[in-house]
């Protein structure tokens, strides 16, 4: 399983990316949008981890143009933010299952990347 | 309660403790006054007015019909008394004319002339003819005046001077009143002589005696000095002096109203009788006389204050209805007006609950996966392994972070609730996220929360976001009744088919039985000293009806309070309200 993880905090993207390396999780980060879509060129994945709220782009609009690129793409939505709006959009185009609020559990991150890849 | 309490309106009492945006917008009080004032003066005016009108025109117009009548009376009745004695009077000129002076001394042909008088004309009792110098030559009747000297006497200068005398009454020799009428002729050689007849009254008397004077009246002669003529009811004896004054002289018939001696009201219709020394006089008391008029006047009084009393009457209770009309509708506006700031409020404590727990979230998140990476590279990586103090302190923070992170999930989740949306909603999780806001403070005072949610419990369609502040009103309202150590118990049951209840009992101070009707009514607060605004249990009434539910109270004092919010399995789905 190839993940890309996509947050703009750099700290926690990173940290994040090694855990998964830990468990044998081949894991690759970016903390832009420009970033994700570079990578996402050179290489294949076979899931995105994407925040939600992110400056310039959010991870909805990101979610629309890396399907551009990679149509088998699986997506996960992680959110620090409560608003309405943002948990009704994730929800329609992610679905609940795929929509998790920081801070994280990694086992549940790990279990919901494999019932999306599954699914 | 006394009657006055009963009766007055909701709005009387009505006072205005708001704060400056939330005042009513009217003085009901005044308006109220201002209305029945207002329309009572229009109101009754005009039937006022057109009482008092119809009082004086049919007060006038009675008057004028007594007048009237009353003139009328003495119209007619000075003509037959006038009559009367022009035809006796003319019946001597007759005689006179007709009968040479020679004949009437004789006193067979006087006899004669004396009989066919009293036949033809009755009242005549004796004849006499009386020479130049005023002696009686001549005499027929019941006396033996043949031979009286009259000369020097007032009536017969009078009937010198005029040629004719009427007299008033008067007694006489005969101690019986009587009146003389007199007429003198004048002969060819230049003398004259005086033909005088008496008449006795009772012919006289017979002619007023016969009129009917309504009104308890009387009709009666008197002389010019006043002196009666002819018998009264009840101004007096014949031949005394009237009690009244004697009215002025008026070629007409005259009606006046004047006071009696007893002070009662007189109508006195009179007429001075030409060329003779009599008045007639008719008198009538007004009292009486204005008697059916007086009915009339009663029914009037009656219909007014029936009128006017139906007309007050509609006035209070249309106003009282009206204003009471609007104090609703103030109030009610002032209670959206609250709960529209209730909504906004709570609105921005969940935008504010959200942005600190978004900007807690992201630094919580970093600590939680660096925290993380340490965790796993001494559990994962062989050469950092078994430093067991390291990975206990290294859990200790993850699991400090898992209990920050459960707190700002659950502001994001009240946050994200204040948008109106249906959704299922599982009561065990709703009543655990409720409680999770004041779960401290329930620990700090030792309240014992007891959750009894059976499992058979459905998931019910609803508003997430309106249940939780309805149920949050309900904890905080029996925290605050409750001493330390109390006991709050919230039970869940099916009620029906359709619906599920929620019980929220506690063993606090409880609510007095007079309060317990009042408790969901705007306004109405035991804390308002406190702060407290009395629009909580309103506002949560108004949520639990919005969402299709119904509300109960039972309390005792001392004893505590149990509410019950009914709710169906699926609540109406309504307009999303803007936050």
């Amino acid at each position: 399983m190839r993940v890309l993880l996509v947050d703009d905090e750099i700290e926690l993207v990173s940290a994040l990316a090694e855990r998964l390396s830990l468990r044998g999780i081949e894991a690759d980060w970016a903390s832009t949008c420009h970033d994700a879509l570079t990578q996402v060129e050179s290489k294949t994945f076979d899931i995105a981890v994407l925040d939600v709220k992110m400056p310039k782009m959010s991870g909805l609009e990101l979610k629309k143009k890396l399907q551009g690129k990679c149509p088998h793409l699986k997506f996960i939505f992680v959110t620090g933010h409560g608003s309405g709006d943002y948990f009704q959009a994730a929800l329609s185009d992610a679905g609940t299952a795929y929509y998790l609020v920081k801070p994280l559990q990694i086992e549940t991150l790990i279990d919901k990347m494999n019932q999306a890849l599954k699914a | 309660m006394s009657i006055l309490a009963r009766l007055k309106p909701g709005f009387w009492d009505h006072g205005d403790t708001g704060e400056e945006r939330f005042k009513h917008l009217f003085n009901f009080r005044r308006i109220w006054k201002l209305t029945v004032v207002l329309t009572t003066v229009v109101a009754l005016s005009p039937v006022i007015s057109m009482a008092v009108f119809d009082y004086n025109v049919t007060h006038d117009a009675m008057e004028s019909e007594i007048v009237l009548r009353t003139s009328r009376l003495v119209s007619n009745a000075r003509r037959t008394v006038s009559f009367f004695l022009t035809e006796r009077k003319a019946a001597l000129d007759f005689i006179v004319h007709h009968h040479p002076f020679k004949e009437l001394n004789d006193p067979v042909v006087l006899t004669q002339l004396l009989d066919a008088l009293q036949k033809a004309f009755t009242g005549f009792t004796d004849l006499g003819v009386i020479d130049a110098s005023g002696r009686q030559q001549t005499y027929v009747g019941p006396f033996e005046l043949t031979g009286k000297d009259y000369s020097g006497q007032e009536w017969f200068e009078e009937v010198l001077a005029r040629g004719v005398y009427i007299s008033d009454v008067f007694l006489g020799y005969r101690q019986l009143p009587h009146l003389v009428i007199a007429v003198r002729h004048e002969l060819e050689d230049g003398s004259f002589y005086v033909l005088r007849a008496t008449v006795d009254t009772k012919r006289f008397n017979d002619l007023l005696s016969g009129l009917e004077v309504d009104g308890g009246g009387d009709a009666f002669i008197v002389n010019q000095q006043g002196t009666i003529q002819t018998p009264t009811r009840w101004h007096g004896k014949v031949l005394k002096k009237m009690l009244l004054s004697v009215p002025e002289y008026s070629p007409k018939t005259e009606v006046l109203q004047c006071q009696g001696l007893g002070g009662d009201s007189l109508v006195v219709g009179y007429a001075y009788i030409a060329e003779t020394p009599f008045i007639l006089m008719i008198i009538k008391h007004q009292e009486l006389l204005m008697k059916p008029w007086h009915k009339t006047r009663k029914a009037l009084f009656a219909f007014l204050v029936i009128s006017i009393t139906a007309v007050l009457v509609v006035i209070l209770r249309v106003a009282t209805y009206l204003v009471n009309k609007i104090h609703d509708a103030d109030e009610k506006r002032v209670v959206t007006l609250h709960h529209m700031e209730y909504s906004e409020r709570m609105a921005s404590i969940g935008r504010l609950a959200a942005g600190v727990a978004h900007e807690i979230n992201n630094p919580l998140a970093i600590i939680n996966e660096k925290a993380g990476l340490i965790h796993d590279t001494f559990t994962l990586k062989q050469e950092y392994a078994g430093d067991e103090k390291l990975i206990g302190l290294v859990e200790s923070v993850q699991s400090s972070v898992e209990r920050c992170g459960a707190v700002t999930r659950r502001l994001l989740s009240f946050a994200r609730h204040m948008d109106v949306d249906i959704q299922p909603v599982k009561f065990k999780e709703l009543i655990e996220e409720v409680l999770g806001f004041i779960g401290k403070e329930a620990e700090y005072r030792g309240i014992q929360v007891n959750v009894a949610i059976r499992n058979e419990i459905p998931t019910i369609e609803s508003d997430r976001g309106k249940l939780q502040q309805i149920f949050l009103n309900l904890v905080n309202n029996a925290f605050a009744a409750m001493n330390d150590g109390g006991h709050l118990d919230i039970k869940a049951y099916r009620r029906s088919e359709v619906s599920v209840s929620v019980e929220v009992n506690d063993d606090g101070c409880g609510i007095p039985e007079a309060d317990l009707k009042r408790i969901f009514e705007p306004f109405f607060s035991t804390k308002k000293t406190k702060g407290g605004t009395g629009l909580g249990l309103s506002i949560t009434y108004g949520l639990v009806r919005e969402l299709g539910g119904d509300m109960r109270v039972k309390s005792e004092v001392g004893k505590g309070t149990s509410f019950t919010v009914t709710l169906p399995l699926q609540a109406k789905q309504r307009k999303r309200v803007d936050t």
